[in-house]
């Protein structure tokens, strides 16, 4: 079988029959780490396509159709276009800070990658806490996105900047109580645990109605934690003129701009991971030829098409609602998300007391 | 706020969001719905719509007549300028002057198609062409005489 896992035994055994434990691991460090900057330029370059196509699709529109066959090498021209420009760093600006902002973003994205179970068995670390750890982690976020408006010595990525962090710091409250009613369900905070927790069923259907909940609340919230549209505050074209990347352009620009994407597809992965069973197959109680006929298609495939399903569906959020004002937003997250999603963790956690899910 | 009010205000939201997810769910899968005009390769085919406004012309019959008497109520009408009427006198078969236009000039640069010109027109003598490939190189080819050399009022037109 050529599986993800079974790809990385090989490369571990023909590693440790070669060289001393040290330099194992050093190499297999090296490894994870070109793989990881691999997939994040793979997945700049199919998200940015994929989100002009399917923006274009829903307003009508015909989006890019002419570099490449149906214009699907259009963000490669992007990216070269990007790379060959100027990285102009404004005359006011904090120098330091203004250019160890876009790698701060980027580099809290890689380490969102890590406890990511992309396939069965095949995961960068399996660390006892992989939720809490994501959680954690993906709010540092902010702190690149405040360090860039702050550096940037400009009203607009300033204000852009300090919307984002009273957005980003509210709505971790419900992205984590939404997370929180799956850890409640499985009991665990390690990855691989909660996705075998899924074998015979994902959450979202074992759950019944407050897991459902919690996936709806959890995708709001990522969705305005990612500062997506329509809760693109921090950058609100059509008042701050881009936010807090105003003033970058070039490479530092097209950092911000990888960062945002690889942050939905991790965001999307988790939630597919959490609510939608990762690698699992998808499987129906008794059916088991069905069952069977499932277990066929590789573990990378469901959880790739899961996270891509995720991915689609927030992008049909974007292109549909209008942008909230920052009242609303704040109104949304504290009058109404806040206290369901509470309510829904005490029925949660009933329900996981009681047994009632299968 | 009542608990009451307070649910209804959450399901009203989530009702009209689904909406609008279906409305857009399908455009996305209805692609025949697309309207984009890939303009410069369907230029021989292309398709405006009734309503689109490209220039002010005025037609002339197979005579070299148009209906303009010069009322001047288009001059009157533009809101930047774009429109002066320039007369001349005319003798009539009965040897009386009769007041007619030399030139009717039409200043494309400043022109916003705004159509209040055409409403204004007492005798349908200009409307507004489809025709939109206006770039020159030159400024004061923009500036244009709507009617034509020689050309007369039409018989009847008052």
């Amino acid at each position: 079988m050529w599986s993800f896992s079974h790809i990385a035994n090989e490369i571990h055994e023909w590693l440790s029959a070669n060289f001393n434990p040290t330099w194992t691991l050093i190499i297999e460090m090296v490894i994870a780490g070109v793989a990881v900057i691999g997939l994040f330029a793979i997945l700049g370059l199919i998200l940015v396509i994929m989100e002009r196509k399917v923006s274009a699709w829903m307003q009508i529109r015909l989006g890019p159709n002419r570099v490449g066959p149906k214009g699907m090498l259009q963000s490669l021209a992007d990216t070269i276009k990007l790379i060959v420009k100027e990285g102009l760093t404004p005359a006011g600006a904090d120098k330091l800070l203004f250019n160890l902002a876009p790698f701060v973003a980027i580099i809290v994205a890689m380490l969102l990658m890590a406890p990511i179970a992309f396939a069965g068995n095949f995961q960068l670390w399996d660390l006892n806490i992989g939720v809490l750890y994501v959680s954690a982690i993906s709010s540092l976020s902010v702190i690149s996105i405040l360090m860039a408006g702050w550096a940037s010595n400009n009203k607009y990525s300033l204000l852009g900047a300090v919307r984002s962090g009273a957005q980003i710091v509210s709505y971790e409250l419900s992205a984590g109580l939404s997370v929180l009613a799956v850890v409640v369900l499985t009991g665990s905070l390690q990855v691989s645990e909660i996705v075998e927790s899924q074998r015979y069923g994902w959450w979202l259907f074992k759950g019944h109605i407050p897991a459902l909940i919690a996936f709806v609340t959890f995708i709001i919230a990522v969705t305005a934690e990612t500062n997506r549209a329509p809760f693109d505050m921090a950058e609100a074209e059509s008042e701050l003129t881009a936010g807090f990347h105003t003033e970058y352009s070039g490479m530092k620009f097209a950092l911000f701009f990888l960062a945002e994407y690889v942050n939905v597809f991790i965001v999307c992965a988790i939630g597919a991971t959490l609510f939608l069973g990762g690698p699992m197959p998808l499987h129906i109680g008794q059916w088991e030829g069905f069952n069977h006929a499932m277990d066929y298609i590789p573990s990378s495939l469901w959880f790739f098409g899961k996270t891509f399903f995720l991915i689609f569906l927030i992008m049909w959020f974007r292109w549909t609602f209008p942008r909230l004002r920052i009242d609303q937003l704040l109104n949304l997250e504290w009058k109404y998300l806040l206290p369901i999603s509470m309510i829904n963790l005490l029925l949660v956690t009933l329900m996981a007391i009681l047994g009632w899910h299968f | 706020m009542g608990a009451g009010k307070y649910i209804k205000d959450v399901w009203g939201a989530v009702r009209s969001l689904l909406k609008g997810m279906r409305r857009t769910g399908y455009y996305f899968t209805h692609h025949k719905e697309i309207i984009t005009q890939q303009y410069p390769d369907n230029r021989e085919t292309l398709n405006l719509p009734e309503r689109f406004k490209g220039e002010v012309v005025m037609p002339h019959n197979e005579n070299n007549e148009h209906r303009c008497t010069g009322c001047q109520a288009c001059e009157l009408a533009c809101p930047n300028g774009t429109i002066k009427v320039i007369f001349k006198n005319e003798l009539t078969p009965e040897g009386k002057k009769k007041k007619a236009i030399d030139k009717l000039v039409y200043h494309l640069e400043l022109c916003t198609m705004c159509n209040l010109c055409i409403e204004a027109c007492p005798s349908d003598a200009i409307k507004m062409a489809q025709t939109f490939e206006h770039s020159v190189f030159d400024r004061n080819k923009l500036i244009k005489i709507l009617n034509n050399p020689g050309s007369k009022i039409m018989e009847g037109v008052e």
